[in-house]
């Protein structure tokens, strides 16, 4: 296994319980703020000590509670882009790329230079960070990572502190940059949209716990758990309560639906996405919900519309259905349908 | 005129040089000591670090006769340490020049301490975490990383602590007396002009210490200038 880790850390406010082992070398880590994902990474870094647990990258273990093994993060030649970077503010450009150099010094130079012109930093060699714009900032750090050559690389929100314009652009470089690299890297976000883009295997977490390791593709096509189908971005969801093997009843969305294959295992809820609804104009389809648009949201390229539950529900939660702006001519020339049709294959089956 | 004249021509200066020499003595234990102690502070668990903290900043807010008190009570010649210290090493506090430094240092030490302490605090731990994954040992990161990060911090808590330790009156009184030319601090010197009713030294003494403590302020308001750029006058 390429990567292997176990740790379980309990703080005052906290328990830390994250469990994965994994084949590939670029991993996402995706979980809402504050369900541990930077914790996660400062534990595989060495810089916080996990209470119990295995922490091995590439053959390399970094640390084992067993064995007692626990190696200083000097040793474990990690690199960590930290979220706001953490560039040495009174060291100029090259001294922060030179930092962690351990080489002669006309062999660090040599070095330093070469990362200078990698990362397209020239002319800013004597520059001091606080005279640096946020995406230049991003490119020191990593160069300054990249200069003492890493066997992993750990990348923490690297693109929450940028603006979205910014963020486009350095997402791309990054990766660009990133295609050139051996060793693993993981990716923490909170963003499924980088996530997606950067990552082959993505581990899931929430409130300190791992619940699901998988192919990222995977996840995104069948996310398994309600808390990984929202955070991939599933907004529709309804608890369910099960009628017969074809046959379940949609508690939060207030229909029954019927399914030509049989209902798998354990599910208890369904998850269907905002832009697979089927607008239909004309008598009640099966599996359909009636749409009463309660709110609609007008964003640049799609437009979101949100329906509450007829007949009513409990506590009901607004049902969204985005239109991408290509299929809203339609539904101007036609109106509002009369009709929302759920289908089938399109349907997810979450526990 | 004539007589301000007489008075600069008969003064005798070395109360200035001893104070000098005492405010630089004490400057350069303290800065070592209170960085040294800021340091163990930040990485003590809490409640080592809250006693640690409080014994570091008693001085501050003790009367400096107590200190002094207390000083004399410890390096007495007819106490143990003093004993000690006078027997094996020839070594007189009491009286003496290094009573001077002495007191000075313990009375200015808490400026030297909370300042390299606030400026520690202040200090992005992520560059500290940076600093470990990027190979630097701890040693590396302290002097390359922490003591520049904090210098600004650390640059006026020295302006403050030589300031202090160059006017200390109570604490050096008791313990290092005042003997002209050589424990005769200026702000002893003041004092005892003042019970001999010679208004124009002490008046003159006065003057040199204003020009003094101003000047410190006025560099202190530069280094500190520097990082301040960014705060807009409002």
């Amino acid at each position: 296994m390429p990567i292997e880790i176990h740790l379980k850390k309990t703080t005052k406010t906290f328990q830390l319980n994250i469990q994965f082992e994994g084949q590939s070398k670029r991993i996402g880590i995706l979980g809402p703020s504050g369900s541990g994902k930077s914790m996660t990474l400062r534990c595989i870094a060495g810089i916080e000590t996990p209470d119990q647990g295995r922490i091995q990258i590439d053959g390399r273990t970094h640390y084992d509670s067993q064995s007692h093994t626990n190696i200083k993060p000097q040793k474990r030649n990690i690199g960590y882009l930290f979220q706001n970077y953490a560039l040495f503010p009174t060291m100029t450009v090259a001294q922060n790329i030179q930092a962690g150099l351990k080489g002669t010094k006309t062999q660090n130079q040599i070095q330093t230079q070469k990362m200078i012109q990698t990362f397209q930093l020239t002319g800013l060699e004597n520059h001091l960070p606080s005279e640096l714009s946020g995406g230049q900032q991003q490119r020191v750090a990593l160069a300054r990572i990249m200069a003492y050559q890493p066997d992993t690389i750990l990348l923490d929100e690297p693109f929450s502190a940028l603006d979205q314009y910014l963020k486009d652009q350095l997402q791309r470089e990054l990766i660009k940059m990133l295609n050139h690299y051996q060793g693993t890297v993981i990716f923490v976000s909170h963003n499924k949209d980088e996530i997606y883009q950067f990552s082959q295997e993505l581990l899931i977490i929430d409130q300190g716990k791992s619940i699901l390791y998988n192919k990222t593709k995977d996840i995104f096509i069948n996310p398994i758990y309600q808390k990984a189908a929202r955070l991939t971005g599933c907004k529709n969801i309804s608890h369910i309560q099960k009628i017969d093997d074809h046959t379940i009843t949609a508690i939060d969305w207030g229909i029954q639906l019927h399914l030509q294959r049989p209902l798998p295992q354990d599910i208890t809820a369904v998850g269907y996405q905002a832009h697979d609804f089927l607008p239909i104009w004309g008598p009640k389809p099966p599996n359909s919900l009636k749409a009463q648009i309660t709110e609609t949201e007008e964003l640049p390229l799609q437009t979101n519309y949100y329906i509450l539950p007829q007949p009513p529900v409990l506590a009901p939660q607004p049902i969204c259905w985005t239109v991408q702006r290509e299929s809203l001519e339609k539904l101007q020339k036609n109106g509002v349908p009369d009709y929302l049709q759920i289908k089938e294959e399109k349907l997810l089956y979450l526990k | 005129m004539n007589t301000l004249n007489n008075t600069l021509n008969n003064l005798d200066w070395s109360p200035l040089l001893i104070s000098l020499k005492t405010g630089l003595a004490a400057t350069i234990i303290s800065f070592i000591l209170g960085i040294y102690m800021a340091r163990k502070a930040i990485k003590a668990p809490p409640a080592i670090k809250a006693i640690l903290d409080g014994i570091m900043t008693l001085p501050m807010v003790l009367p400096p006769t107590a200190a002094g008190f207390f000083l004399l009570l410890l390096f007495s010649r007819r106490r143990p340490l003093g004993m000690l210290l006078y027997e094996t090493l020839n070594i007189k506090i009491v009286q003496s020049w290094l009573g001077c430094i002495i007191a000075a240092t313990i009375i200015s030490l808490p400026l030297m301490y909370r300042n390299a302490r606030a400026a520690f605090e202040q200090i992005d731990i992520n560059l500290i975490y940076a600093g470990r994954t990027l190979g630097m040992s701890e040693t590396k990161i302290f002097w390359k990383i922490i003591l520049p990060t904090a210098g600004p911090g650390i640059a006026s808590g020295t302006i403050l602590t030589f300031a202090r330790a160059l006017g200390e009156y109570g604490a050096t009184s008791m313990l290092a007396g005042n003997i002209p030319g050589k424990t005769a601090t200026i702000s002893q010197k003041i004092a005892m002009v003042i019970q001999d009713g010679d208004y124009k030294t002490a008046g003159l003494w006065t003057g040199i210490v204003a020009v003094i403590a101003f000047t410190i302020i006025l560099l202190m308001n530069l280094t500190s200038g520097k990082q301040m750029k960014h705060i807009k006058p409002w």
